[in-house]
C-alpha cells in the first residue's frame, strides 16, 4: 500500500503511548528508576535503545559494589579513601546519602530479587561485588513485576518539551518493527550511560552519549566533562576490558624486556606511551598465585573468555595488550545534577546513572566500577522517585499538554540533507579526535585546541546535513551525541588549566589548590561553553539555544 | 564478533535477536536467526549467554574474521568444547550452580595512584 514517490515516514503510524514516568535506558540506573516510580504508584514506560537486562556495561561484566556496613569509622574509611585522588571535588553529604542507599538496594537485590550472593564460611553473604547478566536478568524480571512497560529496542531520538520548556515526553523509532513511536510523560529520567565512542570496551557501544544531546536540546547544563579520558586495559583485539586483573600483570617491550613503570593503576600513561612509541606491549598475569588465579576465573568468567578462545594461557605466556577508550563511562562527566532527587537543570528532567555527573561521590577520579555501581543504584533509585513526584505534582493536565520535539542535529538539518550514510564519516571524524591516546590520555592544551576545532567543524557539517531517517535515525543520532559529547569533553579540558583528578595535563602538571577547586559547568550546542560552578546563573547559551530549537 | 549460527542447534527461539543490546541479528526465514549487521556487534557475548542451546559462538576477535579461521568452523569449535563455554562459565542454565554464587574473585594488590603534585605558590 505505499507508493514509491511518498517518504515512509507518512504511511507508518507512530506509536503513541501515555505514562507518568518516562525512562530512557536499560541499564542498572535506569531500572532501578523504573522500578522506584511504580512503587511510588506512577505509571512507567522504560525505553532502551538496546534489551533492557543485556545493554549497557554492567550487563555484560562483572562490577564491585561502593558497600559498606554502617559502621561510622568503616563509612569514614570510605569516603576519607579518595577525596584527594578526586581532586576535593566530591561532596561528602551526597557520597553519605550513597552510602545509604545503597547498603538499602542491595538488601532488595537480597531479598527481592533473590541474586545469589556468594556466602562465607559463617553463612554470611558476600554483598561487595554483583555478576553483570545475573543482576540485570534479574533487575528486568523486578522491572517486569513492577508492571512497567518495557520498550527493547527502541531507541529515544529526541525529548519534548511543553509551552514552559518543561520535558513532557520523547519520541523514537522502534527498531525491530521499523515504527516511529511517542511517550507522552509527567516526567522523564534520562538513564542513558555514558560515552565511549564506539571504541568495543566491553557492552559500551550503546553507550554513545545519546542523554547527554538530549538534554542539552532541552536547556541541561553538564558537569565534570573533563574527567572523560578514561582507558582500559583488553588483549589486543578484543573487548574485554578488565583493568582490575592486570594489577597481577607485568608489561613487556616487544622484545620481552620489561616495561619500566607500567601498571594498571599508576602506570597507564607508560603503557599508552610505549603502544604509541611501539605499537606493542605485552602482558603476563605472572604475579598472581594459584589460589589468586583459581579466585580470578571464579570470580569473573568472562575475564578469560579471550583467553581461552585464543589458546593463551595468560599467567604463564606474554599476549599483546591495548587501551580501549571508556570516556564518560568510567570517567566523572555527565549531565548536571542539581537536587537530592537527581533533578537537572530543567523541570521535568532526571538524570541517573552514568547519564548523569559522578563527581558528587567522586570528584574527578574514575567512578569505575564500585562508585558507579552504588551511584547507579541510588541515583536511579532517587530520580525514579523525583519523576514520579513531580508528574504527581502536575496532575491531570500533564498529558494535555502540547509538545514540541526539542531534537536538533541529524534529526532537523538546517541546510541541505547530506548522504543517507553521512553518519559514518561524522562517527569516524570524531573517534579520530578522541580515541587517540596522544589527544585525550596524554592531555596537552597545545594538542586539545586543534582537536577542539577539528570537532566544532565536524558539529558544523552535521548540524547543517546531518539526518537519518527511520532505523537510521539512531545511527545519526548517535553521532551527533558523539560529536557533542567530545567538544564538550575538550572545552572543559582546556578550561581546566591544570591537572586534577583523571585530567592530567602535560602541559599543567600542577594541581591549582585553592585556585582552580571548583567544579566546571559545560555546555551549549553550535557554541560550547564551560565555567567554573558558582551557584550564580549559567551563560545565556543553554536557553538560547533551547529557543532556537522550539521556533524551528 | 558473532561467527557462528549452528543450524543445526538451533530451536528458532529467537531470544538472540531479542537479547542482542546492538540487534546484530534478524529473524531468518528459516527460523534460524541471521547475521545481518555483524559490524554491530559489540563482542559482548550476551547472546551467547541466553542461548539456551548453545548454538551461538561469539570470537573474541572485535573485527570479522577470514574465512578459513578455525574460530568459524563449527566441527572444531564443538570438539574444543567452546560452544556455550560462556553460558556454562557463568553458571546459566539447568542444572549448574550459578557464577554468581561463587564470584568471590581475589584481593587486589592494587597500587593507588597518587595526586598530582600541588602547584608550587608563586606569591
Amino acid at each position: 500500500m505505499s507508493s514509491p514517490s511518498l517518504p515512509e515516514e507518512t504511511t507508518v503510524l507512530t506509536e503513541e503511548l501515555t505514562a507518568d514516568v518516562l525512562v530512557v535506558g536499560g541499564g542498572p540506573a535506569a531500572t532501578w528508576a523504573a522500578v522506584k516510580a511504580a512503587e511510588s504508584g506512577a505509571s512507567v514506560v522504560l525505553a532502551d535503545k538496546g534489551w533492557c537486562g543485556s545493554s549497557g556495561a554492567t550487563a555484560a561484566a562483572g562490577t564491585g559494589v561502593w558497600y559498606v556496613p554502617p559502621h561510622p569509622e568503616a563509612r569514614e574509611a570510605a569516603m576519607a579513601s579518595r577525596e584527594g585522588l578526586g581532586g576535593h571535588l566530591a561532596d561528602r553529604r551526597w557520597m553519605a546519602r550513597v552510602l545509604d542507599q545503597t547498603w538499602e538496594n542491595m538488601h532488595e537485590v537480597a531479598s527481592v530479587s533473590r541474586y545469589p550472593f556468594p556466602v562465607d564460611e559463617r553463612g554470611e553473604q558476600l554483598r561487595r561485588g554483583l555478576q553483570g547478566p545475573e543482576y540485570m536478568r534479574r533487575m528486568r524480571v523486578r522491572v517486569q513485576r513492577a508492571g512497567v512497560r518495557i520498550l527493547d529496542h527502541s531507541p529515544v531520538l529526541e525529548l519534548l518539551l511543553d509551552a514552559h520548556g518543561a520535558v513532557a515526553g520523547a519520541a523514537g523509532h522502534r527498531r525491530q518493527a521499523d515504527r516511529p513511536f511517542r511517550v507522552r510523560a509527567g516526567a522523564v529520567v534520562l538513564a542513558t550511560g555514558g560515552c565511549a565512542f564506539l571504541s568495543r570496551a566491553l557492552g559500551c557501544d550503546v553507550n554513545t552519549g545519546d542523554g547527554y544531546l538530549m538534554a542539552a536540546e532541552a536547556g541541561a547544563a553538564m558537569s565534570g566533562m573533563e574527567f572523560s579520558n578514561a582507558y582500559a586495559i583488553a588483549p589486543e583485539f578484543t573487548s574485554v576490558t578488565k583493568t582490575a586483573y592486570y594489577s597481577f600483570a607485568t608489561f613487556h617491550h616487544a622484545d620481552g624486556s620489561v616495561v619500566e613503570g607500567a601498571g594498571s593503576t599508576r602506570g597507564r600513561s607508560v603503557i599508552a606511551r610505549t603502544l604509541l612509541a611501539e605499537g606493542r606491549v605485552l602482558a603476563r598475569l605472572d604475579r598472581a598465585d594459584e589460589a589468586q588465579r583459581r579466585a580470578m576465573r571464579l570470580g569473573q568468567a568472562n575475564f578469560f573468555l579471550p583467553f581461552d578462545r585464543l589458546g593463551i594461557d595468560p599467567f604463564t605466556d606474554l599476549f599483546p595488550v591495548t587501551l580501549l577508550a571508556e570516556g564518560t563511562v568510567r570517567g566523572t562527566g555527565g549531565v548536571r545534577i542539581t537536587g537530592d532527587d537527581c533533578a537537572t537543570d530543567v523541570p521535568g528532567l532526571y538524570a541517573a546513572g552514568d547519564a548523569a555527573t559522578r563527581e558528587l561521590i567522586c570528584g574527578g577520579f574514575t567512578g569505575g566500577g564500585s562508585h558507579n555501581a552504588a551511584w547507579a543504584m541510588s541515583s536511579g533509585t532517587w530520580a525514579g522517585r523525583g519523576a514520579a513526584a513531580f508528574a504527581r505534582a502536575l496532575g491531570e493536565g500533564a498529558h494535555r499538554r502540547r509538545l514540541t520535539p526539542a531534537g536538533g542535529v541529524g534529526l532537523r538539518p538546517t541546510g541541505t540533507p547530506g548522504a543517507a550514510d553521512g553518519h559514518r564519516e561524522v562517527t569516524e571524524a570524531v573517534r579520530r579526535e578522541v580515541l587517540p591516546y596522544d589527544k585525550n590520555l596524554l592531555r596537552d592544551g597545545a594538542v586539545l585546541g586543534p582537536a577542539l576545532e577539528r570537532l566544532h567543524d565536524v558539529w558544523a557539517v552535521a548540524r547543517a546535513g546531518l539526518r537519518g531517517h527511520g532505523k537510521d535515525a539512531m545511527r545519526a543520532r548517535r553521532a551527533a551525541a558523539m560529536t557533542a559529547t567530545a567538544r564538550w569533553m575538550y572545552t572543559a579540558a582546556l578550561a581546566r588549566e591544570e591537572t586534577r583528578g583523571m585530567h592530567k595535563r602535560l602541559d599543567r602538571p600542577h594541581q591549582d589548590d585553592p585556585g582552580s577547586r571548583h567544579r566546571l559547568v559545560t555546555g551549549g550546542l553550535d557554541t560550547t561553553w564551560s565555567v567554573p560552578e558558582t551557584g550564580a546563573a549559567l551563560p545565556v547559551g543553554a536557553t538560547a539555544a533551547v529557543a532556537a530549537g522550539v521556533a524551528r | 564478533m558473532i561467527e557462528v549460527v549452528s543450524a543445526e542447534r538451533c530451536i528458532g527461539c529467537d531470544k538472540c535477536v531479542l537479547a542482542c543490546p546492538t540487534d546484530v541479528f534478524d529473524r531468518g526465514t528459516d527460523g534460524v536467526p541471521v547475521i545481518a549487521r555483524q559490524d554491530d556487534c559489540q563482542t559482548c557475548f550476551m547472546c551467547e549467554a541466553y542461548c539456551p542451546v548453545d548454538a551461538l559462538f561469539v570470537a573474541p576477535e572485535t573485527r570479522p574474521l577470514p574465512d578459513g579461521s578455525a574460530l568459524r568452523d563449527e566441527a572444531r569449535l564443538t570438539d574444543a568444547g567452546l560452544l556455550g563455554s560462556y553460558r556454562a562459565g557463568i553458571g546459566w542454565g539447568r542444572g549448574r550452580t550459578p557464577g554468581a554464587r561463587l564470584a568471590v574473585g581475589p584481593d587486589l594488590p592494587r597500587a593507588t595512584p597518587a595526586p598530582p603534585p600541588v602547584k608550587p605558590s608563586t606569591t
